[in-house]
Order: C-alpha cells, then sequence, then structure tokens
C-alpha cells in the first residue's frame, strides 16, 4: 500500500515539474535574451500569463480543415506527457519506467510531429505546408541524431531505458568522462536546439515565411489549441534539458527516496536546467540564422558526431 | 489441406460471369483463407508440424507436403491477409465488370492463393520450385491485366524476365544442394547439410540471397518492383506486397537458417549491407514518388530493407556464436514481416478506394479526400502511422526489436561488426524519420486540404465490403501493436527451433510487458502505452474547462495573406514538399531540373511557367542499361549466324558434330 502511495507521489512530481516548471524555463530563456540584447524584457512569469489567456480564447478553425486538425492539439499533449513518465527528471527510476525506453521517446515525439505536420497542410494554406515540409525534412536528420547519441550513452549502462541508464550512471560518475560522451553531448545539444525550433536553426520568434518552421506550420492554430501547442513545445524544451542534464551531469540526482535526497536533487535540477536554459539563450543571441539550405549541414554534423560517439564507444569500448 | 478443394472449385465457378461469379470466387477464397489461417493458428498453438503424402502420382514421389512453424507463421500471414483482400475484392471488382474478363481475373486469383499454399508447404524443392514457378507466371498474367496500358505490358516484361534470371539462380542452388546430399527432401537436406564444404556453402548462400532476392525487391534487384506494384488491380497490388514478395524471405530464411545452418561471417555482413541500401534508397525514392501506388510499391523496398535487417543481424550473430541476440533479431525481422504484410496491404487497398474514387494515381491531383472518404482516409492514416513505425501501432514494435537486437550485438569482437551494427542503427534510424516525412506527404496531400482536381472533388466513398476489410486490417495494427503476445508466442519457438536452441525465449511477457532475456533491464509495455495516450488525451480537456471553460470554435475562412479566395492551387504540392530532401540528398538523386518560362508581353507577367525534375535511378542508369546493352550486342551478333539459308544450318550441325566427336573421343 505504502509502496503505491510513494509511487502516486513521484508520478504527480514528475508530471507536476515538467508540466508547471515549462513555461518558466521558456520564460527565463526569453528574459536571458532580452537582458543580452539590453531590452528589459517581459516577466519570465510571462509563458504562464500566454497560456492562461490563450486557454480561455476561442478557437478558429479553417473552412478546409478535417477532424485532424481539432484532434492534434490533443495527441500532441497526450504523447508528450507519455514521454514525460520516461525522461527522468529528480528522481530515478520513475514510477512506469518499465513501460518505453529512448526508442519510445524518439518515437513518441517523432508521432507527434506527424500529426502537427498532417494539421499543418489540413487548412489547405501556403504556409502550413511551407512548415510542414521543412519541419519533417529537418526532423529526418534530426531524430536519427538524437537517438544515436543517446545510445552512445545507453549502451553503457546495457539498456535503453532512461531511468536504469540515468541511474547507473549517477552510481558511477567516472563514467561520464568517456569521448563518446563528450560527441554525444555536443551532438544532443545540436538536436535540442533543432527540435525545440531556436535559433540558428529555426526562429521562434519570427512571422517571416522565408524563414519561419515551426511557426508557419501552426500558423492556423489559435485560442484554446495554441495554447496546447506552445504548451507542448515548452514541455518538450524541458524533456530535452533533462535529457541533457541527467545523461551527461547526473550529480546530485535522487536515487533513493529520502526528504532530503529529493530536495537536493530539486535543487541541483532547477539549477543545472537554468544554466542550459542561459546556454541555450546565448547560442540564440550570439548567433545568426542560418539560410534553410545551410541548416542540413549544421544537422548532418550533429549526425555523424553522434554515430562517431556510439562507433568509439563500440570500439574502445567505456 | 482442406482448403485447396474449395479454392479450385472456385476456379470452375469463376467461369460464371459478372456478379454471382464474384459474389462465389472470392466468398470461396475467403472461406479457404480463413480455413488456412485456422490450420497455421492450429499448428503455431499445438507446436507439431503436419505432414502429408500425396499418393505416388509421379516419379519423384514430390507431391509432400510438410507445415512446420515457419510454414505456418508465412501460411498464417498470407491467410490473414488473403481473407482481408478477398473481402475487399468482393466490393472491388465489380469495377471491372465492363472492362475486363472478371472470370479470368478470379481464375487467376484463386490460382495465385494455391501456388502461394503450395509453395509455402511443399517438403521438397522440386514441389517448391513448381509452385514458384507457376506463382511467378500467374502474376506476369495479373500484372499484364490491363494490358492496354503500355505500362503494364513494360512491367509485366521486365517482371517476367527478373523473375526467370531469379528461377534460373535458384534452380542452380536447388541443384548444387541435390548433388551434395542426393536428395531434394528437406529433412534429407537439412541433415546432409553439414558434410558441404564452406565453399559450396557459399555458393549457395550468394545464389539464395540472389534468387529470393529478386522476388523480395532487395536492391539492386528491385528494378522490377516499382513497375509491377502499380501496374496491377490494386487488391493484387496489396497481396503482391504483403505477400508475395515475402516468400523471398521464406525461402531465404528455410534454406539460410533451416537447411544450411551457421555460416561464415561475411553473409551476415552482406545481408546487412543489401538491406540498409534497399531501406535508405527505397524510401527516399518513394518520397519522391507522386504516384500513390508506386510510393507504396518502393516503401515495399523500404521494408524488406528493414526485415533484412533484422534477418542479417540474425546470420551475423549466428555466426559470433550469440544465440540469443540471434533469435531476438530473427524475431524482430520475421515480426517486421506480418506487420508489413498488415500496414502495407492496408494502404494498398485504401489507395484502391482512392483511385477508384477519382480514377487517378497521381496525388498531385488529388486533396481534401478526408470529407469525401472519410472512412478510407480513417483506415489509411492508421496504415502511414503503422509504417512510419509511430508508437503503438505495429510497425514500432518490430523495429523497436530491431534496434534492441542491433544494440545487443556490440558485445562481438570483431572490428568489422563493431563498424557495422552502429551505421546499421544509424541507417534505420534515418528511414524511420524518412518514412514518416513520406507519409506525411503522401497523406496530407492526398487526404488533407482542398480538392487539386474535379475528380477528387465528386469522389465517393467505397462499399462496405472494401471498407470492412481495410477495417479489420486496421484493427490488424492495432492489435498487433498492442498485444506483441500474439506473435511472440509463434515467433519465440520458431526462432529458437530455427537457430538450434528450443527452449529459449528472447522476448519474454510478463504481464503487457515486453522483456528480452539478452538485456533484463530493457523492456516495453505497449498496451499501456496505447491506454496512457488515451489517458493523457483527456488532460488538456480538462485543463482547459477547469482554465477557461467550455470550448467556443469558430468556422472561419483560411489565412491567405488577405487576398480574397484561397484556390486550390495555392496548396503545398508533392514535389514542393518534397524539395527539401531533394536537396539535402541531392547526391544520391542527381536530379535535373528544367524550368520553361514562356513570355508573352513582358518579362514581369508569366501566363506559363512549365517545371520539370527528373531523378536518375543510379542502379538502373549504372548497371543495367549496361547490361541490356550488352545483351543486345551479343544478340546482334548471335544474329549473324542466323542466315536463314539451310545449308549453313547443315554446316553448324556438321561442325558441331565433329566437335563432340573430337571431344569425346
Amino acid at each position: 500500500m505504502q509502496n503505491i502511495l510513494t509511487n502516486a507521489l513521484l508520478l504527480i512530481l514528475q508530471l507536476a515539474i515538467t508540466i508547471l516548471t515549462a513555461p518558466l524555463i521558456a520564460g527565463i530563456i526569453k528574459k536571458t535574451k532580452a537582458r543580452i540584447q539590453n531590452r528589459r524584457g517581459p516577466s519570465i512569469l510571462q509563458p504562464y500569463a500566454d497560456l492562461t489567456k490563450l486557454l480561455k480564447k476561442e478557437v478558429v478553425i479553417s473552412e478546409n480543415a478535417s477532424w485532424l486538425f481539432s484532434f492534434t492539439p490533443y495527441l500532441l499533449i497526450a504523447s508528450t506527457l507519455v514521454i514525460v513518465l520516461l525522461v527522468p527528471t529528480v528522481y530515478a527510476p520513475l514510477p512506469f519506467h518499465w513501460i518505453g525506453d529512448i526508442i519510445a521517446v524518439a518515437y513518441f515525439l517523432a508521432l507527434g510531429r506527424f500529426f502537427l505536420a498532417l494539421a499543418g497542410l489540413d487548412a489547405a494554406s501556403g504556409f502550413g505546408g511551407l512548415g510542414s515540409s521543412r519541419e519533417m525534412s529537418i526532423a529526418s536528420i534530426v531524430e536519427p541524431a538524437m537517438m544515436l547519441s543517446i545510445f552512445a550513452v545507453a549502451v553503457t549502462a546495457g539498456s535503453t531505458n532512461l531511468s536504469i541508464v540515468v541511474r547507473s550512471l549517477s552510481t558511477t560518475p567516472a563514467s561520464i568522462f568517456n569521448p563518446s560522451h563528450i560527441l554525444a553531448f555536443v551532438a544532443l545539444f545540436i538536436v535540442t536546439i533543432a527540435e525545440t525550433g531556436r535559433i540558428p536553426v529555426d526562429n521562434p520568434e519570427t512571422h517571416l515565411e522565408l524563414t519561419m518552421i515551426h511557426e508557419a506550420m501552426i500558423l492556423e492554430y489559435s485560442g484554446r489549441y495554441l495554447a496546447f501547442i506552445e504548451w507542448a513545445a515548452q514541455m518538450k524544451m524541458v524533456v530535452f534539458l533533462s535529457l541533457l542534464v541527467n545523461l551527461f551531469f547526473p550529480i546530485g540526482l535522487a536515487t533513493e527516496l529520502s526528504p532530503a535526497a529529493l530536495g537536493i536533487s530539486v535543487v541541483a535540477f532547477v539549477g543545472k536546467m537554468t544554466i542550459l536554459a542561459v546556454g541555450i539563450a546565448l547560442v540564440e543571441s550570439t548567433n545568426a540564422k542560418l539560410r534553410l539550405f545551410r541548416v542540413p549541414d549544421l544537422l548532418m554534423t550533429a549526425f555523424i558526431l553522434a554515430l562517431l560517439s556510439l562507433i568509439l564507444y563500440f570500439i574502445i569500448g567505456a | 489441406m482442406v482448403f485447396i478443394p474449395k479454392r479450385a472449385l472456385a476456379n470452375d465457378a469463376a467461369i460464371d460471369r459478372a456478379k454471382t461469379g464474384v459474389n462465389v470466387g472470392f466468398i470461396l477464397s475467403l472461406l479457404g483463407s480463413l480455413t488456412g489461417l485456422l490450420l497455421s493458428l492450429s499448428i503455431v498453438l499445438s507446436g507439431h508440424s503436419l505432414h502429408v503424402a500425396l499418393p505416388q502420382t509421379t516419379p519423384l514421389g514430390v507431391m509432400a507436403f510438410t507445415i512446420d512453424q515457419l510454414s505456418a507463421f508465412f501460411l498464417g500471414t498470407g491467410s490473414f491477409l488473403g481473407a482481408a483482400i478477398s473481402l475487399y475484392s468482393l466490393g472491388y471488382t465489380p469495377e471491372y465488370f465492363h472492362k475486363r474478363h472478371v472470370g479470368l481475373f478470379i481464375l487467376l486469383y484463386n490460382t495465385l492463393f494455391l501456388t502461394l499454399d503450395v509453395l509455402l508447404s511443399a517438403s521438397n524443392f522440386v514441389l517448391f520450385l513448381f509452385a514458384w514457378e507457376v506463382m511467378s507466371l500467374t502474376i506476369y498474367f495479373l500484372i499484364v491485366f490491363e494490358h492496354d496500358h503500355a505500362a503494364s505490358r513494360r512491367a509485366g516484361f521486365l517482371y517476367v524476365v527478373m523473375s526467370h534470371i531469379g528461377t534460373a539462380i535458384l534452380t542452380v542452388m536447388i541443384l548444387i544442394l541435390f548433388v551434395q546430399t542426393g536428395s531434394f527432401d528437406f529433412t534429407i537436406l537439412r541433415n546432409g547439410s553439414h558434410h558441404i564444404t564452406l565453399t559450396l556453402k557459399s555458393v549457395i548462400f550468394l545464389c539464395t540471397f540472389a534468387g529470393f532476392g529478386i522476388k523480395a525487391g532487395i536492391v539492386p534487384l528491385h528494378i522490377w518492383l516499382p513497375e509491377a506494384h502499380p501496374a496491377t488491380p490494386s487488391n493484387i497490388s496489396a497481396l503482391m506486397s504483403g505477400v508475395i514478395i515475402k516468400t523471398g524471405i521464406y525461402g531465404i530464411v528455410r534454406v539460410l537458417f533451416d537447411l544450411l545452418g551457421p555460416g561464415p561471417m561475411w553473409w551476415g555482413i552482406l545481408v546487412l549491407a543489401v538491406a540498409v541500401v534497399s531501406a535508405v534508397l527505397g524510401v527516399l525514392y518513394a518520397l519522391m514518388e507522386h504516384d500513390l501506388k508506386r510510393l507504396l510499391a518502393y516503401h515495399s523496398i523500404e521494408n524488406i530493407g528493414i526485415i533484412l535487417m533484422g534477418v542479417g543481424a540474425a546470420l551475423l550473430f549466428n555466426s559470433t556464436g550469440n544465440k540469443t541476440v540471434a533469435a531476438l533479431a530473427l524475431i524482430a525481422g520475421l515480426y517486421h514481416v506480418l506487420n508489413h504484410a498488415t500496414f502495407k496491404g492496408l494502404l494498398f487497398l485504401g489507395a484502391g478506394s482512392v483511385v477508384r474514387a477519382t480514377n487517378t494515381r497521381n496525388i498531385e491531383e488529388l486533396g481534401g479526400l478526408a470529407r469525401k472518404l472519410p472512412w478510407t482516409s480513417a483506415f489509411f492514416l492508421v496504415g502511414a502511422v503503422a509504417i512510419s513505425a509511430l508508437p503503438p501501432l505495429n510497425g514500432f514494435i518490430s523495429e523497436w526489436l530491431t534496434f534492441q537486437a542491433l544494440l545487443l550485438g556490440f558485445t562481438s569482437a570483431d572490428l568489422i561488426v563493431k563498424l557495422a551494427v552502429p551505421v546499421t542503427v544509424a541507417l534505420l534510424a534515418l528511414t524511420g524519420a524518412l518514412a514518416a516525412a513520406c507519409f506525411v506527404k503522401a497523406y496530407g496531400i492526398t487526404f488533407l486540404g482542398m480538392p487539386r482536381s474535379s475528380a477528387a472533388d465528386k469522389a465517393h466513398e467505397s462499399p462496405r465490403t472494401m471498407l470492412a476489410a481495410m477495417g479489420v486490417l486496421a484493427l490488424g495494427c492495432v492489435v498487433l501493436g498492442a498485444i506483441p503476445g500474439i506473435a511472440l508466442s509463434a515467433l519465440n519457438p520458431l526462432s529458437g527451433s530455427l537457430l538450434g536452441v528450443p527452449m529459449t525465449n528472447a522476448v519474454s511477457l510478463a504481464g503487457p510487458t515486453m522483456m528480452l532475456s539478452a538485456s533484463p533491464s530493457t523492456s516495453m509495455a505497449p498496451v499501456l502505452m496505447l491506454a496512457l495516450l488515451a489517458g493523457f488525451a483527456g488532460l488538456p480537456i480538462v485543463a482547459g474547462l477547469v482554465m477557461g471553460g467550455r470550448l467556443r470554435s469558430r468556422i472561419a475562412k483560411t489565412w491567405v495573406c488577405g487576398i480574397e479566395t484561397l484556390r486550390p492551387r495555392m496548396q503545398y504540392t508533392a514535389t514542393g514538399f518534397s524539395k527539401p530532401i531533394r536537396l539535402i540528398f541531392s547526391a544520391i538523386y542527381r536530379a535535373r531540373h528544367e524550368i520553361e518560362i514562356s513570355e508573352d508581353v513582358s518579362p514581369y507577367f508569366k501566363p506559363e511557367i512549365r517545371y520539370e525534375v527528373t531523378m536518375e535511378h543510379v542502379f538502373e542508369e549504372k548497371l543495367y542499361k549496361p547490361a541490356m546493352r550488352g545483351v543486345l550486342s551479343v544478340a546482334r551478333f548471335g544474329r549473324r549466324l542466323q542466315t536463314g539459308h539451310i545449308q549453313s544450318y547443315l554446316a553448324y550441325i556438321f561442325i558441331i558434330l565433329i566437335v563432340l566427336l573430337w571431344a569425346t573421343g
């Protein structure tokens, strides 16, 4: 009975951390960017206000759209939440860690993207098609790069289950300083930038048709549906940052259930996440957006780095 | 073998024209398929093989059948799809009533099933090869069924040439086996094969892989496939792509695992290399294809590649002695056989429904069909999600198993394995991502947006039998994804017995959870994922209600920068959609563009722009065209001998006689 209660509490903690801090991370990145550009910028709590406002607003649906357009926001949230159950944040192993692994995470991300890209085509708008086409093309390189870079870390633990991998890494910190891990980290960082639609791959703040990717795809969405899509995107950012944090710097992660360990873990997690968020803001501020057809070069770099890190592990071992 | 007489009966009934013929023919083939399904299920569940030897009617005593676990698995897969396709054909075939000889079609259809069943249950190579050849010829007639289309005739010719090259290679393989063991019978071959020298075994391996590979459609032997699949009526396309090309996989597994046993490591490496190239090139060519059925045909090449990744990894790990992982890899490959049959069958049937409604296969002329064909579009979407290996459907499960088998292979000490495995993993991941992009294009352009032609605008939904058949297959995609235990209960013992480790469960089940015996901490519970996905979809509904009350929505025009009306031509096209991928992989595509702009009044006002892109298919240009030129020049040389004068022929006979006397004396 106590076991069930602990698991339920852990589950709620895991979901709450991601669902509730997701807008905050987005706010921190925005604020940091503004400060670097000598602006005051909106409050870091602004994304919460945006989401609440959007949740209250009416939804405008294109006359050309099919049921898929209204179905996608719900599916997107659902698939993102399944991912959240599988990617450890402050405690490993997660209660439901055995239902899936990193391959499931990658493919659930792909599931959300698949439907979002279809929804982009649904309204018959040129913008939507443009966004969908670009998003799927970029994803076709980013997705394998992501899987490979995580595999390179996962094989050290002999499992693709993220909770097991993270737990085993945090108990043997020496294995973190491994050449294949460094390559994998760089690859996964580039993947994070691309997957979350950041400069230099995509610009989350533009609505200029020449450059936009993700924003073009969701251009037809408004009101509550847009809130769901934005929220899912923010949660995706948290998922990627926790992957980076916990696969490469799992120091401080709670592996046993005591208030002290969990407390330390939450503090460490928030600290590491903030550092990474600031890092992403720095990358965004110091780089120009790449021309669309230069983007594949960057992504191919990530893909090759990830492949090299996996081969390196296979050849020289841990 | 209860179902064969029934099918023979169906052939007689097919002589009656039109509706009763169609009904009787397809209902009987439906019943035959269901019997086949029950039979293979009972063999799988009981674990006993079925042997039937008909009274000696031929000198070689060849009419002997054995349905063991391997046969039963392929027979079950074929019968399942066959049942769905027969149901579909009831509604689909009347389209041909006034155009074609339907009776002939039903005859060929049922002959195809008969030969398929004989092929999969034959217990010796004479019967096997006989069924193989009759099946190939039946397919040839089905490809040229719409013989007034030049494309069908060309596809048929290409098919029959490639198919016979394959049969010739297989005959060589079978004769080598016969010379070495003195028998065509599988049981004797299985026991006698370990006496064969390694060199000869390798020759047998190469013949097997090439001969069966032609049927399976591996790159570079695939060229017939994208021509033949679209040329046939859609129910036959589904059958060919779902079942017939899998007979190639059946042959490869039968000979390499069941009869020959473990070989050197390079066998596995070669199969993996071919598998990877097939998968990546298959999906890349599919991305550039705008003919819906050709697109699906290229995806068959891709999926044969994925199946062969499992089979190749099994060969590789079997030769390095890692039997548990080899069993896992074989399970992955064979599971994908079943899954591909289900979702590709579904997709071809869906394409058939689209073509029936719109009379075009060109997706650039479609669009908006989700409203006109709601059921077809929903079922096609299930197939598209499944083939893109997205969870929680069946394609994901078999790709997951393939990934796991490859990742667990790193324990091998050889450098070549250590390089081959990560590269295969990388390209499998790439294939999956590209397949998703391709099906966003295929589904999005065909079913979403606005209709791009009046044919698409006037489309009507298909009859209920067709929809029911697609529904069954769509359900199959969900069930085989959510409850993998169904397939694993057959595949665990099968892969164990093929690799000589009978009691190993490479993938064990604990409740709904799959666990790998090679890596105990890796697990997957697909049905829970499905449940969680459904449950979590409720969360945003609740969140919305709590934060903002009931959902208010309004229908409005799509935003098009203030232009008054949105026209279908303003939508993204399939060509436009896949352009970024064409640029990224330009080294592979070698695309040639042609842009023609006509100017009437001034350079600023262009009434017409013609844009054409052609892709160079590397193997056709660099392999087949030179080979064809070679054959033709040899033929031209040969023509000189054919003078037409009787005295020169007499001279030839005389010369040959002298040569023979000299050679034997």
